[in-house]
C-alpha cells in the first residue's frame, strides 16, 4: 500500500439515466467501495483509531479500574452520565471503536489484496520498455564509448545483471510505431522484495486486527484470591472477577484446578520486592496432579491458557471457641493490603454458622500489620515482611446479611447492617499472635498467626499467537518496505554522429531510499568504467555525466 | 547492594557532561556567529555532500573567507567537546549501573537521561558524516541542555534495585529499543522543527541565524532518514513491551495509558512516513506530523508517567 499506487478513478462515470434503481445502488456501493478502500482512508481511519484511543487513556476505563470510574462518577455527578452515555469508560469496547475497527479492517482487506493480485502478476512479467525520452527522468545522462552499439549495450546489460537487475534486451528495429532505426535498449529493474515487504507489512496488520479481535471474542480471565492450602477451579463462579468475551460459553471452560501450597516474597535491604513465587498443583481434576513454581514475569501456560500470580497478600488466622467448648480452628479469611509498601491490609472474617440462630453470627473486622508497631494508640506496620505480626479487631455479634439478597462484599462487612443496629460491636483488641480476646457472652477468639494468599489470574486468549506470529510478520515486511528500494534503470545505445562509437542514454527511477541522485552517478561512473575497460587499445575518454537532479 | 560512592560519581558527571555540553553550546554559538552566509551553489554542494559522503563541503570553499575559517574552527571544536561531553554522559549510566548492579535504564531519570544519550549520540554521527549538518549543533544542544537540567531536578531518583516485576531479560530488550527509538525520533523531531523555520517563504534573503541553516532540503532529508531508522526500532519497541505485558501483567495489550499512547505515536509516524511521499502533503505537512509525532512521545514519557495512572508506574519518580 504504498502511496504511489496508481490512482483509481474516484468516481466511474455516472450511469446513463434511466438505468435500474438496483444498477443505480449497485453503482452507489460501489462508488463509496471504492472511496473506502482509497489509500488514503485507510490512512484517515488509522488516525482516527489513534484519536479515539485518546478519551481512554485521559479518562478512568471501567476495563482497568472499576474504582477511579466510580471515584469519577462522586467527583463529576454532572459530567459524568454525559460522558458514560457516550461510551467514554468503556472507549475500547464502544460501538464507535468497533465502527473505526472495522472500517479500517473493511478498507485493508480492499486496498491489499487487489495489490496483492497485481504484485504477483507484476513478478512474472519483465521490465516495461524503455520510455521514449529518457533524458526526461528524474535521473538521466549520457555515456560515451568507442565500442559498436550492440557492444557498448552488452557491457551495460552484463554490469546490470552482476548488480542484480532483472534485465530485458529489445532490439529496437522497425517494431515498436513502424519507424525503422529505433535504437537497442535495455530494461532493467530490481527490488521486487519491497513491494512483497509492502504486503507482508499490509496483510499482517489485517492479520494482527483479526487476532486481536478473536482473542476478544473467545477469550476470558478470572481472578481470584487464593490462600495457602486452598485452591480454586475455572469456572467462573468461582472467581472473585472475570470477564469474557461474547463468545464464550461458559460450558467451554478448559477444566482445570488450581491450588496454592505456598507463595514466597522475598524483599531487598531498602524493602524493595525482588521476587514473588508460589509453589502450585493444577491439572484435570480427573487427571493427574503436576506441581511447579510460577512467580512475576513466569506465568505457568498449558495448552493456551496462563495462570499468573498477580499480587498478594496476608490472611490472618484465628480460632473461636464458644462457651459451650465447640471451637472453630485456624479460619482465616484474606485482608486486602492497602498500602503495598508495608503490606499494612484490612478485611473482615465473617463465621454466619456458629449458631442455631440467624442473630448469632459473629464477624471480625480489623486491621493486619506483618510488623506491627503502636504509634500513640494506634497499630501500623513498618514492614511488609512477616516479622512481628498484630493485628486490631473489632468484633460484631448479630446478623451479617449475606442472605439478603443484595451482593456484599466478601472482604468488608456491610455497613448498612451496623448502622440499623442488626450488627453490634462486642468488644475490640489489639492482639499479638497467640493471645485472645473474650467476649462477654464467654466466647474467646484467639489469633494463632497468618498464612500468605496469592492474587492469581486464569487467563484465556485463543488469539494470542496470532497475533504475536503477525506482528513478528509486520516488523518484517516494515524492514523490507522501508530499507529496500525498487529502481528501475534504462539505456538506449546510438551510434555517436559523425565518428564511430556510441552514445548511451542512461535514466533510473527509484522508488523510496532517498538520495537516487548519488546512486545514479555512482552507478553511471561505474558503467562509465566498464566501457573504458571493455574498449581496448583506446585512451579513457572523459566520463561527460551531466547528472541532471 | 548499592555502591554509594560509584552513584555519587555517576551525579558528578552528570554534571560535567552538562557543563560540557553548555561550552560545546557557546562554541556552536560562535560558529553560527562567525560564519557566513554560504553562496547557493555552495549550499548545493553541501547538500549533495550531505547525502553522499564525506567533507567535500568545506573543503570547496573559496580560499580568503577568513570567516568561515574560522568557523570552522569553532565548529570543529564544539563538535569535540560535544563528543566528550557525550562520554561523559554515557559515564553517567555506565556508573550508574555498576553501582546498582542492573541495567541503568530501571526508572524514569535514568531512561529519560538514556534518551538524550542517543540523541547527542545520532546527531554527532549525521555532523561528523556531513559536516554541513554540524550548523544545527545550536539547536540540538539547546534542548539537550534544558531536558538534563529538568531531568536532574525534576526525576532524579536515588540509585536502588527495581521492583521484582523488572526484574526480567525483557527490560534489556523492550527499554532499550524504546530508548533507542525515541533518541532518534528527537533528532528527527528537531530537524523537523529546523525544516519548518528554513523553509519558511524568506529564510532564504534573510542573515541570521536562519540563513546559516542547512538547506531546507538537508534537513527535510535528515528528519526522514532518521524517522525511516527510527520507526522500525519503535516498532519493535511496541512489540517487544507488549510479550513483556503478556508475562508480567496477564496480557499482551489491555490500552494501558502507555501502550495506548505508544500505539498513538507509532500512528503518527506512520502517517508521517507515507505523508512525506504522499503528493500534496510533501514538505511542511509532513515536517508538520514529524513535530506532532514528538510532542506525542514527549506527552508519552513525561504526562503519562507523572499523571496518569497506570502499570507502568514504577517509573519510580519520588
Ligand atoms: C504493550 C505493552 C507495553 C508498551 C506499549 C510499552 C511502552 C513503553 C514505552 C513507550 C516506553 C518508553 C518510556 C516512556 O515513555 O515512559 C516504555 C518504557 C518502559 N517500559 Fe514499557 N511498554 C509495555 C510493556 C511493559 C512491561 C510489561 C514492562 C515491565 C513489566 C515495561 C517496563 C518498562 C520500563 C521499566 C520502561 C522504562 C522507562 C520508565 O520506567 O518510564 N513495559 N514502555
Amino acid at each position: 500500500m504504498s502511496v504511489e499506487a496508481p490512482a483509481r478513478p474516484v468516481t466511474p462515470p455516472p450511469p446513463p439515466s434511466g438505468l435500474s434503481a438496483g444498477r443505480r445502488v449497485a453503482g452507489l456501493l460501489l462508488r463509496w467501495w471504492r472511496r473506502l478502500t482509497a489509500m488514503r482512508t485507510a490512512i484517515i481511519l488509522l488516525f482516527l483509531l489513534a484519536l479515539a484511543a485518546v478519551p481512554g487513556s485521559l479518562l478512568p476505563q471501567r476495563s482497568l479500574s472499576q474504582n477511579n470510574v466510580r471515584q469519577y462518577f462522586t467527583d463529576h455527578p454532572d459530567l459524568a452520565p454525559v460522558l458514560d452515555d457516550l461510551y467514554l469508560f468503556d472507549v475500547f469496547s464502544s460501538p464507535w471503536f468497533a465502527a473505526i475497527y472495522l472500517l479500517l479492517f473493511l478498507s485493508l482487506i480492499g486496498c491489499v489484496l487487489p495489490r496483492a493480485a497485481e504484485h504477483l502478476r507484476s513478478l512474472r512479467t519483465p521490465p516495461p520498455p524503455a520510455p521514449r525520452n529518457l533524458l526526461r527522468l528524474p535521473d538521466s545522462g549520457r555515456l560515451e564509448s568507442p565500442l559498436a552499439p550492440a557492444a557498448a549495450l552488452d557491457v551495460v546489460e552484463e554490469e546490470l545483471r552482476v548488480r542484480r537487475f532483472r534485465v530485458v534486451r529489445r532490439e529496437g528495429g522497425t517494431s515498436s510505431a513502424g519507424s525503422s532505426g529505433r535504437a537497442p535498449e535495455v530494461s532493467a529493474e530490481k527490488g521486487y522484495l519491497k513491494e512483497s515487504g509492502n504486503l507482508l507489512f499490509h496483510l499482517s496488520l489485517l492479520a494482527l486486527l483479526l487476532g486481536l479481535a478473536g482473542g476478544k471474542m473467545w477469550g476470558y480471565e478470572g481472578s481470584i484470591l487464593v490462600t495457602e492450602g486452598q485452591g480454586f477451579c475455572n469456572a467462573f463462579q468461582q472467581y472473585d472477577t472475570y470477564s469474557s468475551g461474547p463468545l464464550v460459553d461458559s460450558g467451554d471452560l478448559s477444566s482445570m484446578c488450581v491450588d496454592l501450597d505456598q507463595f514466597r516474597a522475598e524483599y531487598e535491604e531498602n524493602l524493595t520486592a525482588s521476587s514473588f513465587t508460589a509453589d502450585i498443583r493444577y491439572g484435570d481434576p480427573q487427571g493427574e496432579e503436576r506441581k511447579t513454581t510460577i512467580g512475576v514475569n513466569e506465568p505457568l501456560r498449558i495448552d493456551g491458557d496462563r495462570v499468573y500470580v498477580t499480587g498478594h497478600g496476608f490472611s490472618p488466622t484465628f480460632s473461636v471457641t464458644l462457651p459451650d467448648g465447640t471451637a472453630f480452628t485456624d479460619v482465616s479469611t484474606p485482608f486486602l493490603p492497602a498500602d503495598q509498601r508495608t503490606l499494612a491490609s484490612e478485611g473482615a472474617l465473617k463465621l454466619p454458622d456458629l449458631g442455631a440462630d440467624e442473630d448469632d453470627q459473629l464477624a471480625l473486622e480489623g486491621f493486619f500489620a506483618p510488623t506491627g508497631l503502636m504509634q500513640g494508640g494506634v497499630l501500623t506496620s513498618v514492614d511488609p515482611r512477616p516479622l512481628a505480626p498484630q493485628v486490631a479487631i473489632i468484633a460484631y455479634r448479630g446478623y451479617l446479611g449475606l442472605d439478603s439478597g443484595l451482593p456484599q462484599s466478601v472482604y468488608s462487612l456491610d455497613r448498612s447492617q451496623i448502622e440499623r443496629g442488626r450488627l453490634t460491636e462486642v468488644g475490640a483488641a489489639n492482639l499479638s499472635v497467640g493471645e485472645s480476646l473474650d467476649l462477654p457472652d464467654g466466647t474467646r477468639v484467639t489469633f494463632t498467626g497468618y498464612k500468605e494468599f496469592a492474587a492469581l489470574q486464569y487467563s484465556h486468549d485463543p488469539g494470542q499467537l496470532w497475533v504475536l506470529a503477525a506482528a513478528i510478520a509486520l516488523l518484517g515486511g516494515l524492514l523490507g518496505l522501508l530499507l529496500l528500494r525498487r529502481e528501475r534503470v534504462f539505456a538506449r545505445a546510438e551510434p555517436a554522429p559523425g565518428r564511430s562509437g556510441t552514445v548511451l542514454t542512461l535514466a533510473s527511477l527509484t522508488r523510496g531510499g532517498g538520495e537516487s541522485g548519488s546512486r545514479f552517478t555512482a552507478l553511471s561512473d561505474e558503467l562509465q568504467g566498464a566501457l573504458t575497460t571493455a574498449a581496448p587499445g583506446t585512451a579513457p575518454s572523459d566520463p561527460e555525466v551531466p547528472p541532471r537532479d | 547492594m548499592t555502591d554509594p560512592s560509584l552513584a555519587e560519581l555517576s551525579n558528578t558527571l552528570f554534571s560535567v557532561s552538562v557543563a560540557l555540553y553548555s561550552v560545546a553550546l557557546v562554541a556552536f554559538c560562535a560558529e553560527l556567529a562567525f560564519g557566513r552566509r554560504r553562496e547557493r551553489a555552495q549550499e548545493r554542494v553541501g547538500a549533495a555532500a550531505g547525502t553522499g559522503g564525506g567533507g567535500v563541503a568545506l573543503a570547496d570553499r573559496p580560499a580568503g573567507t577568513v570567516e568561515t575559517a574560522s568557523s570552522n574552527r569553532w565548529g570543529a571544536i564544539a563538535l569535540g567537546v560535544t563528543v566528550i561531553g557525550a562520554l561523559a554522559h554515557a559515564g553517567v549510566l555506565l556508573t550508574r549501573g555498576l553501582a546498582a548492579d542492573r541495567l541503568p535504564w530501571g526508572n524514569m531519570y535514568e531512561f529519560a537521561t538514556a534518551v538524550v544519550l542517543v540523541a547527542v549520540v545520532a546527531f554527532v554521527g549525521f555532523a561528523v558524516r556531513s559536516p554541513n549538518l554540524r550548523h544545527i549543533g545550536v539547536f540540538v544542544l539547546a534542548p539537550v541542555i534544558l531536558g538534563l537540567v529538568a531531568i536532574g531536578l525534576g526525576l532524579y531518583t536515588e540509585a536502588a534495585p527495581v521492583v521484582a516485576a523488572l526484574r526480567s531479560y525483557w527490560l534489556a530488550i523492550h527499554v532499550t529499543a524504546a530508548i533507542l527509538g525515541f533518541g532518534i525520533f528527537m533528532v528527527s523531531g528537531i530537524a523537523s522543527v529546523l525544516y519548518l523555520v528554513r523553509s519558511r517563504p524568506g529564510a532564504d534573503s534573510g542573515t541570521g541565524f536562519v540563513s546559516r541553516l542547512p538547506s531546507a532540503a538537508a534537513l527535510d532529508q535528515l528528519a526522514h532518514r532518521t524517522a525511516v531508522f527510527g520507526f522500525p526500532i519503535w516498532t519493535f519497541a511496541v512489540i517487544a513491551g507488549a510479550i513483556w505485558a503478556e508475562a508480567a501483567w496477564g496480557r499482551f495489550w489491555g490500552w494501558d495509558p502507555k501502550e495506548t499512547w505508544s500505539f498513538v505515536a507509532w500512528v503518527v509516524y506512520a502517517a508521517y512516513l507515507h505523508a512525506r511521499t504522499t503528493a500534496g502533503w510533501r514538505g511542511r505537512p509532513a515536517a508538520w506530523v514529524n513535530v506532532v509525532g514528538l510532542v506525542v512521545m514527549i506527552f508519552n514519557l513525561t504526562f503519562v508517567n507523572l499523571v496518569s495512572t497506570g502499570l507502568h508506574s514504577y517509573a519510580g519518580v519520588e
